[in-house]
């Protein structure tokens, strides 16, 4: 009689800590839902083809953000351009050719360790490395660079991953059948791994594109009347530019502040969106 | 029959090899630039008065201590908010929820993981920050309180991604050997599970913190930007700085080479030796699963 109560009394524990888990974690997931539905809502009035494809005028208080929007593409496809290669090629190396030794350890700690490294810093390093010492300048060339570093680490370890989950036999058949290791990478591996490689730099890039705190001293600039011409420019750019309009513009219409994290937010959506379709469409035409 | 050696096979491996090590390079760099740009201020302000209470450059005064305590105090409030958030929702995706919750909260997750902290910084400031002045009739809204709020929903995608990991990295008989002793589940999630997972969780907490003391922007926006001493219970009710906040605030308006920026970037040295502390504590913890927390660590 006492088990049995017991047992309902367990029973009824499991099912009140099972709705308390539940409660929690909507607790946690419906605000995310809340706030990316609420600046959809709040913006969208504001987005518009001028608003988008406009230059801002009246202290950016009126007009588009087209320069913010170009700036942002820049310093991503700059970005691409210096750490996807680097990060692969690296990504290869481990995954490929290292041996578990010292010296790959240290590498490994190097990557976890880049990746933790706070944005600010990256911002200083930047200004030290690429403004000051390399004499680039505020640019774009030096926001790129200093992007690039610290989305390396993401974009590594994704790859590498990929990398890894390609079995082990399609590389000795390979090399069986006289491939050189080379060949084997770029005709076997690679071309297997690369929806998992694909999803990282994806991932990986939008963060990039997402980062305010290192560009701040590097490449960003407060306003232009013009789209930048070179890579030595600086430029506007759409995180950048929703900070300088939510806290340095005074009287700054709330509607075009708005439109402006709406824009953000749509491309992050976007791109997550992007990622995700690649990932689970290679997994269902994977046949290992 | 040997393969035929290209140029590409001499050439290719060599360029593969120097990737593999440029993440050593790159730290080295940062770490080289930062003591370059931030030892000089040792030299230029006495020690005791850059570990002062008082940071008022204009009038010389360097004392980074209230900005290290506001970095504390925020990184302390969004820990109680991203610990206990951030693992149950870990035990509820990995143990409770059906496949298809699943499927739907990690993605949920990851978008969060996703969006830029300007936006929340920006949403702090129209939305969070004028609730909480009203709902706790505080003078402003914009403190500590906010920061911290917003951080921890900021680290829960990292706490909730590598506590999951760990959590998945439980053997599954752990759970059936309980359950075949008359555990109900929710008994094993807290006896049995969790307990072996420990590491991994722990691991979270690290990786969490490490996110919190280095967010920037948000914190810039949010929190109030007051360089006062926080280390009274009640000042996460009031505005502070953090040493982010103040590098990512102030090095805009500094001439090169004078001590204010020698002093920015000595405090952008400390927080890349505490980011190092952390992240080396964190990954000695979990060198098992080391590969799935570096991809949640970014």
């Amino acid at each position: 009689m006492t088990s049995r109560r017991m047992g309902l009394d367990r029973l009824l524990i499991q099912r009140l800590g099972f709705s308390l888990l539940t409660l929690v974690a909507l607790l946690t997931v419906i605000p995310i839902v809340v706030v990316v539905i609420f600046i959809l809502v709040r913006g969208a009035p504001a987005v518009s083809w001028e608003f988008l494809s406009g230059f801002p005028h009246d202290g950016m208080r009126a007009g588009g953000i087209l320069p913010a929007i170009v700036g942002t593409f820049y310093l991503t496809l700059g970005t691409a351009i210096f750490s996807v290669p680097l990060g692969i090629a690296a990504a290869v190396y481990l995954s490929e050719y290292a041996r578990e030794n010292w010296l790959t350890r240290l590498i490994r700690i190097a990557i976890i360790n880049l990746a933790g490294i706070p944005s600010v810093v990256y911002g200083l390093f930047g200004l030290g490395l690429f403004v000051i010492f390399l004499q680039f300048g505020t640019s774009i060339l030096s926001a790129s660079l200093t992007l690039s570093i610290m989305t390396l680490p993401v974009i590594i370890s994704a790859s590498e991953e990929a990398l890894r989950a390609v079995p082990q036999a399609f590389r000795t058949v390979s090399i069986s059948l006289g491939g050189t290791r080379w060949q084997t990478i770029r005709r076997i591996v690679l071309p297997q791994a690369l929806p998992g490689i694909l999803t990282g730099v994806i991932l990986g890039l939008e963060r990039a594109a997402g980062e305010t705190a290192p560009i701040l001293f590097t490449g960003a600039a407060f306003f232009l009347p013009r789209l930048p011409h070179s890579p030595l420019d600086a430029t506007m750019a759409l995180p950048y530019h929703l900070f300088v309009i939510s806290t340095q513009v005074p009287e700054m219409p709330i509607q075009i502040q708005y439109g402006t994290a709406l824009v953000r937010i749509a491309f992050v959506l976007v791109m997550n969106v992007i990622a995700t379709v690649i990932r689970s469409r290679a997994r269902a035409r994977r046949q290992w | 029959m040997q393969p035929k050696q290209t140029w590409q096979e001499y050439l290719i491996p060599r360029l593969i090899k120097a990737s593999g090590y440029s993440a050593i390079l790159f730290v080295g760099l940062i770490f080289f630039f930062l003591l370059r740009e931030g030892l000089p201020a040792l030299a230029e302000v006495r020690l005791g008065d850059l570990f002062a209470v008082r940071w008022y450059p204009i009038e010389g005064h360097f004392g980074i201590l209230p900005l290290i305590t506001g970095s504390l105090i925020i990184t302390v409030g969004a820990m109680l908010v991203a610990v206990p958030f951030g693992i149950v929702t870990a035990v509820f995706i990995s143990e409770i929820a059906p496949r298809w919750a699943r499927e739907v909260l990690k993605p949920l997750v990851e978008l969060l993981g996703g969006l830029p902290s300007v936006v929340l910084g920006f949403l702090g400031i129209l939305v969070l920050s004028p609730f909480l002045r009203v709902f706790l009739d505080l003078p402003t809204g914009l403190t500590a309180l906010a920061g911290s709020l917003l951080l921890g929903g900021i680290a829960v995608p990292t706490v909730v991604s590598i506590a999951e990991d760990a959590l998945d990295a439980v053997p599954m008989t752990y759970r059936e050997g309980a359950w075949a002793l008359g555990a109900t589940r929710w008994q094993t999630i807290w006896r049995v599970t969790l307990p072996a997972a420990r590491s991994g969780v722990l691991t979270a907490l690290m990786l969490g913190i490490g996110r919190t003391i280095g967010e920037t922007m948000t914190v810039m926006m949010v929190t109030g930007n007051a360089p006062v001493l926080a280390i009274a219970l009640t000042s996460i009710f009031h505005p502070v700085r953090t040493m982010t906040a103040t590098v990512a605030a102030e090095m805009g308006e500094v001439a090169n080479g004078s001590v204010h920026y020698h002093v920015l970037f000595f405090i952008g040295l400390v927080l890349f030796l505490i980011s190092l502390v952390v992240n080396v504590l964190a990954s000695s913890v979990v060198f098992q699963s080391k590969k799935r927390a570096e991809r949640v660590l970014s």
